[in-house]
């Protein structure tokens, strides 16, 4: 495994109290492999990616437990600095906002070029041949001319081109892309990702994708976690969980996508809202917005049952949901 | 701009000249007797209805020539002696404002919440609360009288050195209001999503902070410093007579006391014009630090 | 619309108050572009912003001792003799700046008055100076801000250059040109000439409330409705732009009565025999050497008089922005 995460707690302590967003994470991912880390705002899932690449905000935030296994070190014993040295060159992040998370300042190329010069010792002059390399690479158009220019100049898909282009600088091992293409109009989101997908394939990256769009997971991974607070509900094979989901709220979830063969039929949502994180209900949080939740839910927290070999689920009535 | 020049010294002519009596200073303590009055007004043009007067006067000003003091000093020449002193006080005034108050905005904003951050800001608003009469005052009291660091009062020279403790007095308010200011910019932009980007490329803390942090949050502090040094300029009137520098602030006090028309209105003008270009240097400078106003 | 070039941080730099004018317009300024938490301005939720932000305020240290002195202050002023029994007119020359003695703890000044009962006696004036100087403001702010800003067109245009020229004056300067040839000795020159140089300050903020405002759903929905105009400004509008005055003003009076101080130790503000503050520290400089007590105390007074209307006004905006925080 490139990437494993096992059993990881992540808290943040506020003035009105400790919500627990992330309570026992286990997940993993090869070289080459794409994991889909599906789940609503507020499941965990941009957590424990932040948590992975250490750019977690410590205070409030804290993790409280667990390991992540970053090709066999445990990153969280790492000091600071070979932490950071990881970032970036080992592992890069891909936000959601190309925007807001390109400096508005720094032209693209100074913001390209600066993995070189810091990571790699790069002159500028030789950053900046390798910013327009870049850029080239992720297909923008007059890239030459274009490293002078400043985020605000570019269209949005163009933006997220650059956000790409500047994780996959150093040709890191590890991708997490946190919702990449959901601020993208929906003709460029298809672009953007197919895109990605072909880079990670040339260059044999792992990558997680975090999303709750359901259409981009079923084009491009390879596998899908579920999170529903803070915890993974169901983590298996895509094409298994597209066929028969082994947990209700992933069946509600796979439920609320509209199709086009039901045209006419109402839209099905999973009732009630997310917990609150600061009061996770007992047993099963996911319990008082489950169809069939009994009162075993309501007692205990269900554990993870394998399924088969590539599959676990965390219900106790996983077989009934299986079998429909 | 133009409309504003044009606004604020009709307003001051018009209140030295309306509300005050223009010769008045001229016959000393006692009243002008009243055919000398009438001489004298002839003599200054002010005979003539206001409108005309500001006409001919800023018609005047535009080739340099700003009128003569009663005693027959040329303001200009006034002016050359003064400005040079104030302009050396604003300066030591903003480098207090660049150093110490930058500073402690970049510590405050980066400790948000911590003691050190609860200090300062308590600290800038007891620095704003205390008019800069009474800091300087007791900066005088305790440094210069008490332990004698310094002279009580600033010799005509005014060098650098001797303008270090007025420059800080005359910066106390926009120092503590600039560490305010980058406080809070700092404190928003740090949660922002490019600097988690900058620390998520793995760049070292020193870099995400001083290339990518401190270089968006200064924008607002640097207009800010640049606009300030109108305001300075003319706010210099206390800290000055403080002092006893002989500079603007002290000439426009003289002036207006002795009720010496011209000197007063000349300054005053010059002083509006240097905050009016102040404020178009830093619009312009706005445009060089923010790429998204160059290219809007 | 005539507006300041860039972001709102800039426009209130160019104030050109100089000084203690800057940070109330600033502080108004984040208050009043700081989206609240539900992503609409703080005037969203009137009646939970307000109870939410006592609720804050009953717990906030800075909060209740800013305003136990405010009150204090209030009452001395109004009933000086409660904690000071002497004249702040009566002097005995013979005793002219001699130290602290027993029933004379701040001692004498340089006319041999009783600097405790002069102390007391000056926050009659100062107070005084400052609430008036803040309600002729804020009236006059208002009404001409929250007209331009909800009518626009050419009496904004208008409004906008005026208050451009008005902040291009230096305020301790204009001041002293105008106050110069006062002979009066009363409290209204001083009073008068802060409101007006003062009402550009809250004009501009009322007028920037009043614009956002304007734009709540609500108040479009109420003017789609067919409601009159005054109705849409007095029962819609001002509730909600009002939050960002109250706190510009409440800063504004600590300033004012730091600037009727500094005219009055210029010479220009108030005259003798009325009892000032500004007045005292004046006259006490010429002789600090001798006396420095008789300029530490009216001063201290007088730096904490305006450090509570500072610090309460910052409360208050920390209380109705909870994104500062």
């Amino acid at each position: 495994m490139l990437l494993e995460v096992r059993d990881l707690h992540v808290e943040f302590r506020t003035r009105d109290g400790v919500a627990k967003a992330v309570n026992g994470v286990n997940y993993g991912v090869d070289a080459g492999e794409t994991l889909a880390v599906l789940g609503e705002s507020g499941s965990g899932k941009s957590v424990t990616a932040q948590a992975v690449m250490g750019i977690l905000d410590m205070p409030p935030g804290k993790i409280t437990g667990g390991e992540i296994l970053f090709q066999g070190k445990d990153l969280l014993k790492l000091k600071e600095e070979e932490r950071r040295k990881v970032r970036g060159a080992e592992m890069a992040m891909i936000f959601q906002d190309a925007l807001s998370s390109l400096n508005p300042v720094l032209s693209v190329g100074d913001q390209l070029g600066e993995m070189f010069t810091v990571h790699r010792g790069m002159s500028r002059k030789d950053a900046r041949t390798k910013a327009i390399e870049l850029m080239d690479r992720v297909r923008i158009p007059a890239a030459k001319e274009r490293v002078r220019q400043f985020p605000h100049q570019f269209s949005g898909g163009m933006r997220q081109r650059i956000m790409i282009a500047m994780a996959l600088a150093l040709e890191p091992a590890l991708i997490i892309a946190d919702e990449p293409t959901t601020a993208l109009d929906v003709t460029v989101q298809a672009q953007v990702m197919d895109l990605l997908a072909e880079l990670q394939r040339e260059l044999r990256m792992g990558l997680i994708l975090i999303t709750h769009d359901l259409g981009v997971v079923a084009d491009v991974a390879d596998r899908i976690a579920v999170m529903y607070a803070g915890r993974i509900v169901e983590q298996a094979p895509v094409h298994d969980i597209y066929k028969a989901p082994a947990h209700p709220y992933t069946k509600g979830l796979l439920e609320s996508i509209p199709r086009l063969d039901q045209k006419g039929q109402e839209l099905y949502a999973i009732k009630g809202l997310p917990p609150n994180l600061m009061n996770i209900p007992p047993g099963c949080a996911f319990n008082p917005r489950c169809p069939m939740a009994q009162d075993v839910c309501r007692t205990d927290v269900p554990p993870l049952h394998e399924v088969d070999d590539q599959r676990v689920s965390a219900c106790h009535f996983w077989r009934e949901c299986l079998n429909g | 701009m133009i409309p504003v020049f044009i606004g604020a010294t009709l307003l001051i002519f018009l209140m030295v000249n309306v509300m005050g009596d223009p010769i008045a200073g001229l016959c000393g303590d006692k009243q002008c007797d009243p055919a000398t009055a009438a001489q004298l007004k002839k003599e200054f043009g002010l005979d003539k209805p206001v409108w005309q007067q500001y006409l001919t006067y800023m018609g005047n000003v535009f080739t340099g020539d700003f009128g003569t003091a009663f005693n027959g000093q040329k303001v200009t020449d006034l002016m050359s002696t003064a400005f040079p002193v104030t302009i050396r006080l604003t300066i030591v005034a903003i480098l207090f404002e660049i150093v110490i108050g930058i500073s402690l905005g970049v510590v405050t904003g980066l400790k948000r919440g911590r003691p050190v951050d609860t200090t300062v800001l308590l600290l800038t608003l007891v620095v704003i609360s205390v008019p800069t009469f009474v800091t300087g005052l007791l900066l005088q009291l305790l440094l210069g009288v008490e332990w004698g660091w310094i002279k009580p009062s600033v010799s005509t020279e005014a060098t650098f050195g001797e303008l270090i403790v007025p420059g800080l007095v005359l910066a106390s308010v926009s120092l503590a209001y600039v560490t305010r200011l980058t406080r809070t910019s700092i404190a928003e932009n740090r949660r922002s999503d490019y600097v988690r980007t900058a620390v998520a490329k793995g760049l070292p803390r020193r870099r995400v902070i001083i290339r990518h942090l401190l270089r968006n949050s200064l924008i607002p502090v640097v207009t800010f410093i640049g606009t300030d040094i109108g305001a300075l300029m003319g706010g210099a009137i206390v800290t000055e007579r403080i002092f006893n520098i002989h500079g603007v602030g002290f000439q426009l006090y003289q002036g207006i006391l002795r009720q010496n028309t011209q000197t007063v209105v000349g300054f005053v003008t010059v002083l509006v014009l240097v905050f009016l270009v102040a404020n178009l240097l830093v619009d312009l400078l706005y445009a060089v630090l923010d790429p998204r106003i160059r290219y809007a | 619309m005539p507006e300041q070039p860039n972001d709102p941080e800039l426009a209130i730099a160019g104030t050109g108050m100089g000084g203690p004018m800057d940070l109330a317009t600033s502080e108004a300024a984040t208050l009043d572009k700081t989206p609240g938490p539900d992503g609409g301005g703080p005037q969203d939720r009137p009646r939970s912003l307000w109870s939410d932000a006592w609720r804050d305020l009953r717990r906030n240290p800075v909060f209740i001792i800013s305003a136990l002195v405010i009150l204090f202050l209030v009452v001395i002023s109004i009933w000086p003799s409660l904690i000071a029994s002497g004249n702040p007119l009566k002097c005995n020359l013979s005793k002219a700046q001699e130290g602290s003695q027993p029933g004379h703890p701040f001692g004498y000044d340089g006319q041999g008055c009783d600097v405790y009962t002069r102390t007391v006696y000056g926050a009659r004036t100062s107070v005084t100076v400052g609430v008036l100087a803040t309600l002729g403001v804020s009236l006059l702010g208002s009404v001409l801000g929250g007209l331009a800003g909800f009518f626009s067109g050419v009496w904004d245009s208008v409004l906008s250059r005026i208050t451009d020229i008005f902040f291009a004056i230096p305020v301790v300067l204009g001041g002293l040109v105008l106050l110069s040839v006062v002979t009066s000795n009363t409290v209204w020159p001083v009073i008068g000439f802060m409101v007006l140089l003062g009402w550009p300050q809250i004009s501009r903020i009322a007028r920037g409330s009043v614009i956002t405002a304007k734009q709540n759903d609500y108040v479009q929905a109420a003017r789609a409705l067919g409601a009159s105009n005054s109705r849409l400004l007095l029962r819609h509008i001002a509730p909600n732009a009002v939050a960002p005055v109250i706190v510009v003003a409440t800063i504004a009076l600590g300033t004012y009565i730091s600037l009727e101080a500094t005219l009055s130790y210029l010479g220009v503000g108030l005259k003798p025999p009325t009892v000032s503050w500004g007045i005292d520290i004046s006259s006490a400089s010429t002789y600090v050497r001798n006396a420095p007590h008789a300029l530490l105390w009216p001063s201290g007074a007088l730096a904490i008089t305006v450090l509570a209307f500072i610090m309460l006004g910052d409360a208050v905006r920390d209380a109705l922005d909870p994104k500062l925080r």
